[in-house]
């Protein structure tokens, strides 16, 4: 799953990081880093953390009633 | 008649968009939001479908993320036809045609040029072909110097201290490998964020470790027989034996396949007005070619009107919405592309944010907390108003500030507040390197007319 973290508007309120901690997480007192291609497994947890970002930072596709697997291009060669 | 065109470019006209990055992705996801059913087609030199660059001298290098998986999520299916790996290399504004480079040839009935910026290349070819000199813009970049910096390298040389170099240089040290950075100006940052910011950005490198060298330029970079850089010739004699070299000078845009089209495109970007249609070189709005991110300025009301350009994620993102909307939707209905200058970096565990434009203003005030402490808010004046604010982890008052940079609020700031500390009651000059010499660095380009200029120079293209 591909997820992206506007990191003007996030806030550092570290609700992501708490919920999805395989993804996000604080680097020093209020930088966010985070892997944008989390792993399957982390479905549920990326979706609550998507949910409970207070200032919606947080886009993430391939989560139910977002936009799923849209890209029409192939997936890079890399990807196997 | 116009109406009924743009309801006809609506259904079935033909869009294609010249740049398959953020700003390219979010405008096709725009177009489609908004009720475009025609033709969309996304050309792209790089061979991957659009990824965050952010990540690249950040989580990637710090391990969080792979540089080859940072590609960006869909809002929206936008069922386009991709062109990638293959730049374009022309534009026939009469025909309304790009030109491939393998040749080919795409006809489009409104068009979005948002083909960005590339890293500033070393200048000497010879030397910049050394094994271990890298620049840090696309994955594959990004993939190479991760791979160079896991193989141990004894010294990493970092040629320029603007962002970009700065969270290299974090980047390395938390790897525990020694680094060298060299900046021509007095500190780090200094085009961006001005000498009072500069110093503190300065402290941060070398209490992390950084052997900073400023006032300094790179004369030479030497290799060795097999064509593997060794060391790092300086302005001031001194040579530092290094094997690794990221060159960090900025960004040149990407312009240049637009020479002899007739559109207002130079090494500044490519001239629009604010609702992103692109400018001939005579100055004459466009009715069909539109430009968003990096690569376009436009003027900017709460800036003076002032072309900006943006090398900013947030801009990409906004000025891509605004473009795609105006170029589906009547005149009356068109928007302004007004969005408030806002960009992050973070280094050495420090988030550093900004909004408004800092480089245009002459005063600084540290209005929340302080330098010492390296957690404060820095409020810069012009003119008798706030006109940006830059925070080192302090990010929650931005949103305030960027409201009072929108109102024009006066400065100095005056309001009694929170953490407000002695230091921050009167402004001092916030700076910043005299604009004509040359300096990399700032990630806004400010090109209105300065009061010095007594006359309007006209340099004829040659066409």
């Amino acid at each position: 799953m591909r997820l992206v973290v506007d990191l003007n508007k996030c806030q550092g309120y570290a609700q992501c990081a708490f919920l999805a901690p395989d993804v996000f997480a604080m680097h020093g007192e209020e930088s966010l880093i985070y892997n944008p291609r989390a792993d399957e497994e982390q479905r549920e947890r990326l979706a609550r953390a998507v949910a409970a970002c207070p200032v919606q930072a947080i886009t993430a596709d391939g989560l139910d009633g977002m936009g799923g697997s849209t890209a029409s291009a192939p997936e890079a060669s890399d990807a196997r | 008649m116009p109406a009924d065109h743009v309801e006809w470019i609506r259904r079935e006209g033909r869009i294609v968009i010249v740049g398959a990055s953020l700003a390219g992705l979010r405008a096709a996801e725009t177009l489609r939001a908004e009720g475009f059913t025609g033709e969309l087609t996304l050309i792209g030199d790089e061979p991957y479908e659009p990824y965050d660059r952010p990540p690249l001298s950040k989580a990637a290098l710090l391990g969080m993320a792979s540089p080859r998986h940072t590609e960006l999520p869909h809002r929206r299916e936008i069922d386009a036809k991709w062109r990638l790996g293959v730049p374009a290399s022309g534009l026939d504004l009469s025909a309304k045609r790009v030109r491939l480079a393998d040749g080919d040839e795409v006809e489009y009935d409104r068009l979005l040029i948002a083909t960005g910026v590339r890293a500033r290349p070393w200048p000497k070819e010879a030397e910049a072909r050394l094994d271990g000199v890298f620049l840090l813009r696309t994955r594959d970049d990004a993939t190479r110097l991760l791979q160079k910096l896991k193989a141990g390298p004894r010294r990493v040389f970092i040629i320029g201290a603007g962002f970009a170099g700065c969270e290299v240089a974090s980047a390395c040290r938390e790897m525990g490998l020694q680094v060298t950075m060299a900046e021509r100006a007095g500190a780090p940052l200094v085009g961006a964020l001005g000498g009072v910011i500069g110093a503190v950005a300065a402290d941060l490198q070398t209490e992390n470790g950084v052997d900073l060298r400023t006032r300094v330029t790179v004369t030479a970079l030497e290799g060795d027989t097999s064509g593997r850089v060794r060391a790092v010739h300086l302005s001031d004699e001194s040579v530092v034996e290094a094997d690794v070299v990221v060159v960090s000078l900025g960004s040149l845009r990407n312009t240049e396949w637009l020479t002899g089209s007739g559109l207002g495109a130079g090494p500044r970007g490519i001239a629009c007005d604010a609702g992103c249609r692109a400018f001939d070189f005579r100055g004459i709005v466009t009715d069909d070619v539109f430009v968003a991110g990096d690569v376009a300025r436009s003027p900017h009301a709460l800036f003076g009107y002032q072309f900006l350009s943006l090398e900013h994620w947030g801009n990409a993102v906004a000025q891509a919405e605004t473009a795609a909307h105006n170029m589906i939707c009547r005149g009356a209905d068109r928007r302004p592309h007004l969005w408030t200058p806002a960009f992050w970096s973070s280094q050495f565990r420090v988030n550093i944010k900004s909004v408004g434009v800092p480089p245009m203003g002459d005063q600084i005030m540290i209005t929340q907390g302080s330098l010492a402490e390296r957690r404060f808010v820095g409020v810069y004046g012009y003119q008798g108003r706030v006109i940006a604010a830059v925070s080192f982890d302090n990010n929650r008052w931005l949103e305030f500030y960027r409201r009072q940079i929108e109102r024009g609020a006066p400065f100095p700031v005056e309001f009694p507040t929170m953490d407000r500390r002695p230091e921050g009651r009167q402004p001092v000059p916030a700076d910043f390197p005299d604009p004509s010499l040359p300096t990399h660095g700032p990630t806004v380009t400010l090109s209105g007319y300065s009061p010095a200029d007594q006359q309007l120079v006209f340099t004829p293209a040659r066409h």
